[in-house]
């Protein structure tokens, strides 16, 4: 499987880090989100089983104001792939952070990697 | 100084016409005093039948006292005006109250036609025309066998109807020599006669009472000219209307030579400020006895007294209507009266449709036609009719049946003018329409909403669609009812997809027939279509993806991101030991609490990792999950019925809670409420649910398709007197179908409006079984309900599922962003600004 998330690399500029592994891979069902605690960040992960890809963001939803977004549904607006808020259901990019129907919101995005079975996360 | 228009008698056309002037930018100027005979205010006579199905006076109330009383209308009540004095203005009333006016409104309306046959007068003699003439009728039944209605044109069919309704065996006696004499040919009325025949009313054509005599068999014998007799323990008059024009005569009006108060094309009398609207008025010697007119000359009597322009030029008399079951229609000079018309017939005696075609000498011309048994082209023809349009090349295509497949022929709406009335209950042309849709309509939903098109008698469905489709396509709106932008099908057809290709899994689907990833809308509508057709547990891996925000975690996720739990309560019937528990629970859980509308009870603020210990609780107490996260059945609220309550009639719990087992977790289109009242007082306001029960005093009635919330809607009478097993089979058909054919998130209430056919066909598919697809539902709902689980359960007994209900994957800790105040001893989310207070404080403090 592919690893980490290439359009990442522009987006989020100097990772300080070491890979820090949250969990097996193994935790996530396919097609849905989990939430982890890293480096007291709360961080929201989702694997795509149809694009075998797993994606890192923030967990806060900053419309809704409340750490949900790893219980939203994943799935594709036109070329982009996009988690809906389970709340308001705005789409956010999972590659980008980006809020498509809100210019001025985002959510962080953080690398992730699948290596030996494990989930492991940049912060 | 106000002018005072007093308008005599409260009918459908009187209250039309009050109603118009209080909406009219003129309502200021007026001061409006209207007369009842009756002791109600306007009611909707047209559906005075429907009495016998179930309605209520009620129901049929076109107004009420509280809205005219708030609208500044004056109204007397059993007051009936006997004299007119033109000279001075005043009327009197038989009470001596007398009260002047600046215009005067006559609206008495007609009385029914009783033959002078000796004996005609005595008990169980009666007429058709007011509610308590009903209720006489109902009284007079019970102690009746047989019953006659004398007189076959359209009111006596429907009070034959009634009396067959009563229990009665039913005959119709007609001096004709056929059926519906006025709007029909002779084909037409004996294929009509067949048909009332089949349904077990005795027809009697060509027959003259001469006299009632007391019977041998029965209560009274009818004796008729031929020699022939008939025996039958009640009679009801229904031979045609006289106009009441009592009141223009004793003042010296003009008066027609058989009746009727004359009017002019501005709809007054023969004294100026003396108007006459309706039944009662005579235009170029012509009574109009259909609404219809009625509301036109309404309309342009309040025109003329306003000093606005507008004439009455007669009116079109078509008529389309389901006599006992049977379709029957009219249109302009059906028996082919005007020199050299010329016809076109089709009869097939099988299959019971007769129709005619009646064209003028040139055959350019549609001059009326005759539809029995099928009269789906009433739309088109009258208005190729009413409109004097061209008619197409081979018009029999109109009256021929569709050859396999082939679209019925239209006119081609287009050529409709702008004002051509598409809908006569409500006056709704066709610009009318097309404005809706201009302002962005683009469901029949819409159009109703917005012009009451097709709300009345529901004759003009079709035409209002096609109206509505034209326009649509000329704006260049693309009518697209597609999913979303991963599927080109609407949830309809998508549930066809799944059910006949039995696909088990949305990622199958989606290679099969979509594209991209799938989103937050198809993935939670195929989820619910794959639950509602195969009954899977919905956290299975291949299912959980696919679940909404709710669903995901079998709770409601509430504005925190915390979770309401809310166990069922079958019907709102709870024990005390149960009620502890949800108690010990709500306390250890430090959960907030409150009563649902549904008659249960909800826990606010539990966390996600709470979840399973709470329902572990729950289940081991005897509760079982009630859905209330799920697009599917929630509650069936119930009164306590016959078992305590001094005026139930049947035991609406018990039927109450055997309802909720049956259908819980039936997901659908959208949620589904039940309600099931004990008697007609009606405690457990079933009217507002998609599905509602009423108990009688023979069983249950059912209603369908309402809805309380946002769009409230009084739900639909659908049959009456139900044993428990037909209630049951009914509601597993028309939810089924509900669920093979509603659109995604819409509620039944929607899905009905937006039926074409309406009731008339829902009651078409699940009680007559048109589509032949009454088994076939039937077998949905088995296989639904054989494959039921509670949830909750399986999730608790399932290590791996719980494995996702904790917030942190990677930790034990929880939500550190949940903050709660105490408000009235319970807990609430604090608000963004008690949080940062709180916050600031407990930083300040470390």
């Amino acid at each position: 499987m592919t690893t980490s998330n290439a359009a990442l690399a522009e987006s989020v500029p100097e990772q300080s880090g070491e890979w820090m592994t949250v969990c097996a891979m193994n935790d996530l069902v396919p097609g849905t989100g989990l939430c982890a605690l890293v480096n007291q960040q709360q961080v929201a992960i989702f694997y795509s089983h149809r694009l075998d890809e797993l994606f890192a963001i923030g967990n806060y939803d900053p419309i809704g104001k409340a750490n949900v977004m790893s219980r939203g549904i994943i799935g594709s607006v036109g070329e982009r792939v996009v988690v809906a808020s389970p709340l308001y259901k705005e789409h956010y990019d999972l590659r980008t952070g980006e809020c498509l129907e809100s210019e001025e919101h985002s959510v962080p995005v953080y690398p992730v990697r699948c290596a030996d079975g494990q989930v492991q996360i940049q912060i | 100084m106000k002018e005072r228009i007093i308008v005599v008698g409260n009918g459908m056309v009187g209250h039309k016409f009050i109603e118009g002037l209080l909406n009219s930018e003129w309502a200021e100027n007026y001061e409006i005093v209207t007369f009842a005979e009756e002791s109600r205010l306007a009611y909707d006579r047209v559906k005075l039948s429907s009495y016998f199905s179930g309605s209520t006076a009620e129901d049929l109330m076109l107004t009420s006292e509280t809205e005219y009383q708030a609208r500044g209308v004056r109204y007397l009540l059993n007051e009936k005006v006997t004299a007119i004095d033109p000279a001075t203005n005043t009327v009197t009333t038989h009470t001596g109250h007398t009260e002047t006016y600046d215009k005067l409104v006559l609206a008495t309306g007609s009385y029914p036609f009783v033959p002078p046959i000796p004996g005609k007068d005595q008990p169980h003699c009666l007429v058709y025309r007011t509610i308590e003439d009903l209720e006489a009728i109902t009284a007079s039944a019970r102690e009746s066998e047989t019953g006659v209605v004398v007189g076959g044109g359209l009111l006596g069919l429907e009070a034959a109807n009634a009396l067959q309704n009563l229990g009665l065996k039913t005959h119709v006696v007609e001096f004709a020599p056929r059926l519906m004499a006025v709007q029909l040919d002779e084909g037409g009325g004996e294929l009509l006669r067949r048909m009332i025949e089949d349904l077990g009313v005795g027809v009697h054509t060509g027959k003259n009472t001469a006299e009632i005599v007391a019977g041998e068999e029965s209560r009274y014998r009818m004796n008729f000219a031929d020699g022939t007799h008939l025996e039958t323990d009640m009679i009801v008059f229904s031979a045609g209307i006289r106009p009441q024009d009592e009141l223009g005569r004793q003042c010296g009006l003009q008066l027609g030579e058989r009746g009727g108060i004359a009017i002019n094309n501005a709809c007054q009398t023969s004294v100026d400020n003396i108007y006459a609207i309706g039944e009662c008025a005579l235009w170029d010697n012509k009574i109009f006895g259909l609404v219809a007119p009625g509301y036109q000359m309404a309309k342009v009597a309040l025109a003329h007294i306003v000093g606005e322009s507008a004439e009455f030029v007669g009116a079109d008399m078509s008529t389309k209507l389901k006599l006992l079951g049977v379709d029957v229609a009219s249109i302009g000079d059906a028996q082919a009266r005007t020199p050299g018309a010329q016809c076109y017939t089709y009869s097939d005696g099988v299959a019971r449709i007769y129709k005619r075609l009646v064209v003028s000498a040139d055959g350019k011309k549609l001059l009326g036609a005759v539809l029995v048994g099928e009269a789906e082209a009433y739309g088109t023809l009258q208005q190729i009719c009413v409109n004097d349009m061209d008619l197409p090349e081979a018009p029999e295509q109109f009256i021929l049946p569709a050859i396999d497949g082939e679209a019925a022929p239209g006119m081609g709406v287009d050529a409709l003018p702008e004002g051509a009335q598409i809908c006569s209950c409500f006056d709704v042309t066709k610009g009318d329409i097309c404005c809706s849709v201009q302002g962005g309509a683009v469901s029949i939903g819409d159009i109703k909403a917005e012009t009451k098109a097709s709300t009345g008698c529901g004759g003009c469905a079709a035409l209002v669609k096609q109206v509505m489709d034209s326009e649509l396509t000329k704006l260049g709106v693309e009518v697209n009812n597609n999913l979303c932008e991963h599927f080109a099908y609407s949830r309809a057809e998508l549930a066809d997809i799944v059910r006949v290709k039995k696909i088990k899994t949305f990622d199958e689907l989606l290679d099969s027939h979509g594209t991209g990833l799938g989103c937050e809308i198809c993935k939670p509508t195929v989820g619910s279509i794959l639950a509602s057709f195969w009954n899977e547990y919905i956290l299975e891996e291949q299912h959980a993806g696919l679940q909404d925000t709710n669903d995901i975690y079998l709770g409601n996720m509430q504005k925190d991101g915390t979770y309401s739990v809310v166990p069922r309560v079958a019907g709102g019937e709870i024990t005390p030991d149960k009620l502890i528990v949800l108690g010990e629970v709500a306390k250890e859980f430090d959960l907030y609490t409150k009563i649902t509308g549904g008659q249960r009870i909800d826990l606010f603020g539990a966390q996600m990792h709470e979840l399973p210990a709470i329902w572990k609780r729950l289940i081991d107490a005897g509760f079982e999950t009630g859905h209330a996260y799920g697009k599917s059945l929630r509650t069936v609220k119930s009164c306590v019925g016959s078992t305590w309550c001094r005026y139930g009639v049947q035991d609406s719990v018990g039927m109450a809670i055997g309802l909720e087992n049956r259908y819980k977790g039936l997901r659908a289109p959208h949620k589904i409420k039940f309600g099931v009242s004990g008697c007609t007082r009606e405690c457990a306001e079933a009217q507002s649910k998609d599905i509602g029960v009423i108990a009688t005093e023979n069983g249950w009635n059912l209603y369908v398709c309402g809805n309380g919330g946002m769009r409230p809607r009084h739900a639909d009478l659908f049959a009456t007197d139900l044993d428990d097993e037909t209630l049951i089979k009914y509601i597993d058909r028309l939810l089924m179908f509900y669920i093979r054919t509603g659109d995604r998130l819409q509620r039944t209430s929607v899905w009905l409006e937006n039926l074409e056919g309406g009731l008339d066909y829902l009651r078409e598919v699940v009680i007559e079984d048109k589509l032949g697809l009454a088994e076939e539902l039937e077998n949905d709902m088995a296989e639904n309900i054989g494959n039921y689980q509670c949830e909750w359960k399986t999730t608790i007994e399932d290590p791996e599922k719980l494995k996702r209900f904790r917030h942190f994957v990677n930790s034990d800790e929880s939500d550190s962003n949940l903050v709660y105040m105490n408000e009235r001893g319970q807990p609430r989310p604090a608000t963004e600004e008690e949080r940062v207070k709180i916050i600031e404080a407990v930083e300040v403090a470390s």
